[in-house]
């Protein structure tokens, strides 16, 4: 295995490990926050007793998240060293506030796990508010840093170097907006969606159980509105890089020739040699609307850019389908959810509405994953697009292979090891109407 | 004094930080490894419940310094990620361990042969851990490691295992070791408060005896580190200081005033850490990368520091808001005169 290769798969590994629990670090604290909510307003215990057993669950994946995220930060230096030296002056700034938040989010989250019987509710619940609130604005500044490698700004490139650096303007690089919005939704969409999963499992079995329904509620209630929201921000974002990142859009869709009434493809595999996609099905004009909002419009394809610079289509292409057409399944489910729950003005409990949701639930983070491959792939051969190709930017130190495999096997450790963990805490959750004492001052 | 100087100024004192706050959680899970005696569980269950709320705002000072040393100074980040590359991977297999077993335990419902498992796995890592941070620091000080102007490494990938390093891993071993026990006198009762008492005073006698033998091989191996630290005048200022804060921390142990001693432990501690900067400024990796020559562009200099000051203005009352829900009303309180704790 090359040393490029083994680097990308340690960092590829790396961040797709840490993007399910930085995702969930995202989104959980503001389920837990909401269960806790409720029960100030209700005095309802089965919303106390979610809340708690939220906030367990949420400890043990936020503490992954935290320390897969420290290697992920020395991560850059190990495996890139040279993008760091042109881009630490450049995206340092979203990184530095973003540590900020993250220690907002330790010490708020330390305050809520452990201060149920040390501070008074509304301090408590003000910490989880505080939580939930960090959590999003870390992946707001996260993700402003990887928009800036996809269409780098704040800089002039004078012969290989930066110069006139202008850190504020490289921290919103045009671009930013879209992927900001697009990644917090999909983060509350596919976190929502698999703690319904599991609630929706646990009806199945016991479909009178307050408490699996209250936690379907608070879910459904946001993973299904994101989900929704989730089709018209991948619109947004779709017009977008159709102006600003046609090569990405092009691979993403399989596109080969530039020209007008171009047709949407859905599935099939493109051949870079033979400049086709064999096996889809396409849509008359569908690109062209989707681009542009016009049947005619002119869609770059492939062939307007240098064959050095495209990113491998099939890999994008395949990614980006599985992506949006997991993220339309999820929107529906989310509908049908939605019309269920407004005429029984309840939670929506019939046994084939929890099956689809039991299904839908481990497919948000599928989404996710694909949609993170489709901007990371889609940019390849560079890592900031246009000024340092990603074999420029590798680590000169050898024998990657070993750090690789020792990574790979640790974090196969850590998933096994949450997954029984998650397992015990959920099989004791919600069984019985035990008496809840509230502590405070 | 420079906005270079100031960024490196940031940069310590955020080490500073995670050597007292992290460095003790590693120290406790230390003497959690040596939990011993008819209160073995009850020294674990001290443990778990001291660090437990803290450790992982504790853990963000290092991705504190980890951030503005790549924005501030990403020639130096990217010129101790290649020189330093084993060890420091090996060091976040030990974070990543530490963290993910702790909380295992923690939040694992039976107290069963598993959640042992995992109890020795976090104290394992926790002694790795800090002898590999000890291990990094030596190696930045020692002058071995040779980067030339483009970042490449003119050095070998074992150079920074030598016996110098390994005496200042042992040394950040013990000190962590020193401030938990002195911490965890502070938070014991009754005859726990005993226990930690006695591993502080251990622990006290292993930080000189392994300082005293890092200065040793520092002669032959760390040439600038020994001279820095034997013969700059200021250097002997922050010695004598040093030495009255350690022998101010045994005299409280003794005479069994905890309080005084964290402070004593705390401010030794600061000093070290002061005293290895300034054996080694204005260099970032000795001999080849200054603060000067790492430093990235003056505009994002400037943007760093407005960064680092919004940052700072969240960061420290919520973190006093932290410490004074979990370590009682006066979490920095020197007088060991004090009403009783809450319960």
């Amino acid at each position: 295995m090359s040393d490029l290769i083994a680097a990308r798969s340690l960092f590829g590994t790396s961040l797709a490990f840490h993007i399910v629990f930085a995702a969930i670090g995202v989104a959980m604290p503001l389920f837990m926050v909401l269960a806790e909510w409720r029960f100030r307003r209700t005095g309802d215990p089965v919303h106390l007793e979610l809340a708690h057993r939220w906030s367990k669950g949420t400890a043990i994946l936020f503490a992954v998240g935290a320390v897969s995220g420290t290697v992920i930060s020395f991560e850059l230096g190990l495996l890139w060293p040279r993008f760091m030296v042109f881009a630490g002056p450049l995206i340092g700034m979203p990184f530095s506030l973003e540590g900020f938040a993250f220690f907002a989010e330790a010490i708020f989250l330390g305050i809520y796990l452990y201060g149920w019987e040390r501070v008074g509710p509304r301090f408590h619940l003000a910490s989880g508010g505080l939580v939930a609130l960090s959590g999003a604005v870390s992946a707001f500044f996260v993700t402003l840093a990887n928009a800036w490698m996809n269409q780098p700004a704040g800089f002039a490139l004078v012969q290989g170097k930066a110069e006139q650096v202008a850190p504020w303007r490289a921290m919103f690089p045009p671009g930013w907006a879209h992927e900001v919005i697009h990644v917090l939704l999909s983060c509350y969409a596919a976190t929502g969606f698999a703690v319904a999963a599991i609630h929706a499992f646990y009806l199945r079995g016991a479909p009178r159980s307050a408490f699996h329904r209250a936690a379907l509620g608070i879910t459904l209630g946001v993973g299904g509105a994101a989900a929704l929201l989730q089709p018209l921000s991948g619109d947004y974002s779709a017009r977008a890089i159709a102006l600003s990142e046609p090569w990405k859009l092009a691979a993403a869709e399989a596109h080969f020739e530039t020209g007008r009434d171009v047709p949407l493809r859905l599935g099939g595999l493109p051949d870079v040699e033979t400049r086709t996609t064999r096996f889809a099905l396409e849509i008359p004009y569908g690109l062209s609307l989707l681009a542009f909002h016009d049947p005619h419009a002119v869609v770059q394809g492939l062939d307007a850019f240098p064959r050095d610079a495209w990113p491998n289509p099939l890999l994008v292409h395949l990614a980006f389908d599985a992506m949006a057409g997991i993220g339309l399944l999820l929107a529906l489910v989310a509908l049908a959810g939605a019309l269920l729950a407004l005429r029984e003005r309840a939670v929506p409990t019939h046994r084939r509405y929890l099956a689809a949701v039991v299904i839908a639930g481990p497919l948000g983070f599928v989404a996710m994953e694909a949609g993170w491959l489709v901007t990371e792939w889609g940019r390849q051969p560079y890592v900031i697009h246009g000024v340092m190709r990603t074999a420029e930017a590798v680590t000169p130190v050898g024998n990657l292979s070993l750090p690789l495999a020792a990574f790979v096997l640790l974090y196969l450790v850590l998933a096994f090891t949450v997954g029984v963990l998650l397992r015990r805490q959920i099989a004791h959750a919600g069984d019985a109407a035990r008496p809840v004492t509230e502590g405070g001052r | 004094m420079t906005l270079v100087d100031l960024l490196g100024g940031v940069i310590l004192v955020a080490l500073m930080a995670y050597a007292l706050l992290a460095g003790a959680d590693f120290g406790a899970g230390i003497w959690d490894l040596f939990a011993s005696g008819p209160r073995k569980e009850g020294q674990r269950q001290l443990i778990e419940h001291a660090i437990g709320p803290i450790w992982e705002a504790n853990h963000v000072w290092l991705i504190l310094v980890v951030v503005v040393l790549f924005t501030g100074f990403p020639a130096a980040f990217s010129a101790i990620s290649v020189t330093l590359f084993a060890p420091l991977v090996l060091l976040l297999i030990g974070i990543v361990l530490r963290g993910a077993a702790f909380t295992f335990r923690a939040y694992d419902e039976r107290g069963d042969l598993v959640q042992r498992r995992w109890g020795a796995l976090f104290s394992a890592a926790s002694v790795l851990a800090p002898f590999l941070l000890g291990l990094l620091v030596g190696a930045l000080a020692s002058g071995r490691l040779r980067v030339n102007p483009a970042g490449l490494p003119r050095s070998s990938a074992l150079d920074a295992f030598t016996p110098f390093t390994f005496a200042t891993g042992l040394l950040a071993c013990a000190v962590f070791a020193f401030l938990a026990a002195t911490y965890l006198t502070v938070e014991a009762e009754g005859e726990l408060r005993e226990d930690f008492r006695r591993r502080a005073l251990i622990a006290g006698v292993a930080v000189f005896a392994t300082a005293a033998l890092a200065l040793f091989l520092s002669s032959d191996e760390a040439p600038r580190v020994f001279s820095g630290l034997t013969q700059h005048g200021l250097s002997i200022v922050l010695h004598l200081a040093t030495a009255a804060a350690a022998l101010g921390a045994f005299a409280a142990l003794l005479r069994r005033r905890p309080r005084l001693a964290r402070a004593c432990a705390a401010g030794q501690v600061v000093l070290i850490v002061l005293g290895w900067a300034a054996s080694q400024y204005p260099y970032l990796v000795v001999p080849d990368v200054t603060l000067a020559s790492a430093a990235s562009p003056l505009k994002t200099q400037v943007a760093l520091l407005i960064a680092l000051a919004i940052g700072a203005a969240t960061l420290f009352p919520s973190l006093y808001l932290l410490f004074r829900v979990f370590k009682g009303e006066r979490p920095l309180a020197l007088s060991d005169k004090e009403p009783p704790r809450r319960g």
